[in-house]
């Protein structure tokens, strides 16, 4: 089957997952080059490699701190000590991690390198994210704001109402997925808060933007990640017999026209001269890493996917065909979606219990799901895990999302 | 102070009372239509690429959803942090005609309350902000009274 817009098979080989790290969520207010460089260690001495033994390094870069990221890769590479090491760094806002990976991906395929370092960090400002200063009347970004103040929670809000309009979900709902996630948070060293939190407490806090109160809505953190990717052959001349594997990383865009508002747009494309695609940009975000992976819906262990707010981790559930439109409240209800359910999701804590560090969030997923599948997830593990799934999509229509297996 | 009225981005819409429309433009040679305006290419993967023309936007459709601002947003959005925030809808709005979802702020003194998924609203002129160069125009949603 033809997978890619050029009709491109898709057919790749796997990469191996042979270390993950990271510097623990939170508010800590010091930069991000010691986040990274401390997630970037743990995945290393994870993975029992040398930094001298890393071909390559690829960074997700963060906008802050100027020149993005200062460049992250070579940041990262520079922190840990110049050794020479191809490098590579990319932005894709919130899909920014999972570019990183598709990048290490790709290097090790076409065997510019044996090993590479994935690293993603970021050190959050308080608040609401906004954009850079100045005048930009040709960025959108700039002008959702200006001309209208949609902050994301705004649009996090819209989604929120809609599902309540044509699906019948209720707050109460959205109230579960946090009481959920909370709970697995809870459990997870790396996530900032690690407190159980009561729908009583969803309902009692702060509406930020109606329906959404300001627990239904993830927190801007300060955190790192990274993962050591290497070629099958080498993972098994490491001793790596039998390693978490990615075999799949979907970095899709959207097919016009794309009738879903997706931040940071003012409109939708119009549908009057093309009739929209059979798929919602999310969903064919993950029908591509399905494809890419020949495994569907119903092969998953586990997911990890983009809570940015309660009533989103709900979509994503229809997104990723874990049931059928508008089913979504009813899977959570059923428990499905939870601790020892049929399929997980968010066993991690989510974005519920990280807040949001955005270019290191993609390969935190990656993270959980590689402490999944090697049964080392703890007091979250999901017993018998074999494939994991992770999802998200950032600013300007940017496709993320993994599948990996063991 | 200066009262000029002057829109907050030019060419997105014109017109007073009930001649005003937003202002999208409309591919030649398909047909697509793109708002905010697209004025140099079309979109549409699958055209060539026609004269994009100027093309007022249907005055009304029906809400595809809302929410509210209940605390200040950020700059580049202007307001006076020395005046209590009052809380504004923002609307996202279905043009039948165009097959095009617009978002917009409902107009002032509209709340979350008055509002339903479905519910008909038109574009109106609205002022977003006042400062020492001009009185910023916008548009604005408001609902015409007839319901689903």
């Amino acid at each position: 089957m033809a997978l890619a817009a050029d009709g491109g098979d898709g057919m790749t080989g796997e990469v191996a997952v042979l270390g993950a790290g990271m510097h623990p969520w939170g508010k800590w207010g010091r930069g991000f080059v010691e986040y990274g460089v401390a997630a970037a260690r743990a995945a290393l001495a994870d993975a029992g490699i040398g930094w001298r033994d890393v071909g390559s390094v690829v960074g997700a870069d963060t906008v802050r701190g100027g020149y993005p990221g200062y460049v992250a890769g070579a940041t990262f590479a520079r922190a840990l000590g110049w050794q020479g090491a191809r490098v590579a760094s990319v932005y894709a806002a919130c899909a920014s991690g999972a570019q990183a990976i598709g990048t290490a991906r790709a290097q090790i395929l076409a065997g510019l390198a044996d090993v590479v370092l994935v690293v993603g960090a970021d050190s959050a400002p308080k608040g609401f994210f906004r954009p850079a200063d100045g005048e930009r009347p040709d960025d959108p970004d700039w002008l959702r704001f200006r001309v209208l103040g949609a902050t994301n929670p705004a649009y996090f809000g819209l989604y929120a109402r809609r599902r309540m309009a044509v699906h019948g979900d209720t707050l109460e709902d959205f109230a579960q997925v946090k009481v959920k996630n909370a709970a697995l948070g809870a459990l997870n060293p790396n996530a900032r808060y690690r407190k159980r939190v009561t729908a009583e407490e969803v309902a009692e806090s702060a509406v930020v933007a109606d329906p959404l109160r300001l627990l239904d809505i993830c927190a801007t953190s300060d955190g790192g990640a990274a993962l050591v990717l290497s070629s099958m052959d080498f993972a098994r001349r490491h001793g790596a017999a039998d390693p978490v594997r990615i075999r799949a990383v979907s970095t899709v865009t959207p097919r016009y026209p794309s009738t879903v508002l997706d931040l940071p747009d003012i409109a939708t494309d119009s549908a009057v001269s093309v009739e929209p695609p059979a798929h919602t940009f999310r969903a064919s975000v993950a029908l591509a890493a399905y494809e890419e992976a020949g495994i569907g819906p119903e092969d998953l262990s586990l997911a990890e996917v983009y809570d940015l707010s309660t009533a989103l981790e709900l979509q994503w559930y229809e997104d990723l065909g874990l049931c059928g439109e508008g089913e979504a409240a009813k899977l959570l209800r059923e428990g499905a979606t939870g601790p020892g359910g049929r399929i997980p999701v968010n066993t991690s804590g989510g974005l519920a219990s990280f807040g949001e560090a955005v270019p290191a969030q993609a390969i935190a997923q990656v993270c959980e799901l590689t402490w999944q599948l090697r049964g080392q997830a703890g007091e979250r593990q999901v017993p018998g895990a074999r494939v994991g799934i992770t999802a998200n999509q950032g600013l300007f229509g940017h496709g993320s999302s993994v599948i990996a297996v063991r | 102070m200066s009262h000029t009225r002057t829109p907050v981005v030019t060419g997105w819409f014109a017109g007073e009372g009930d001649d005003f429309r937003l202002l999208g433009t409309r591919c030649a040679a398909c047909t697509s239509v793109f708002f905010p305006r697209e004025d140099t290419f079309c979109r549409n993967p699958g055209c060539d690429g026609g004269a994009l023309k100027e093309v007022p936007l249907s005055r009304r459709g029906r809400i595809w959803s809302y929410t509210d601002n209940r605390y200040r947003p950020p700059a580049p959005y202007a307001s006076d942090p020395d005046v209590e925030w009052q809380p504004y809808t923002l609307i996202a709005v279905e043009l039948a005609a165009e097959r095009i979802v617009v978002l917009g702020q409902g107009v002032p003194g509209v709340t979350v309350d008055d509002l339903a998924v479905g519910m008909e609203v038109e574009a109106v002129p609205g002022v977003l902000n006042e400062d020492a160069k001009a009185t910023w125009t916008t548009w604005h949603w408001r609902p015409t009274g007839v319901t689903a």
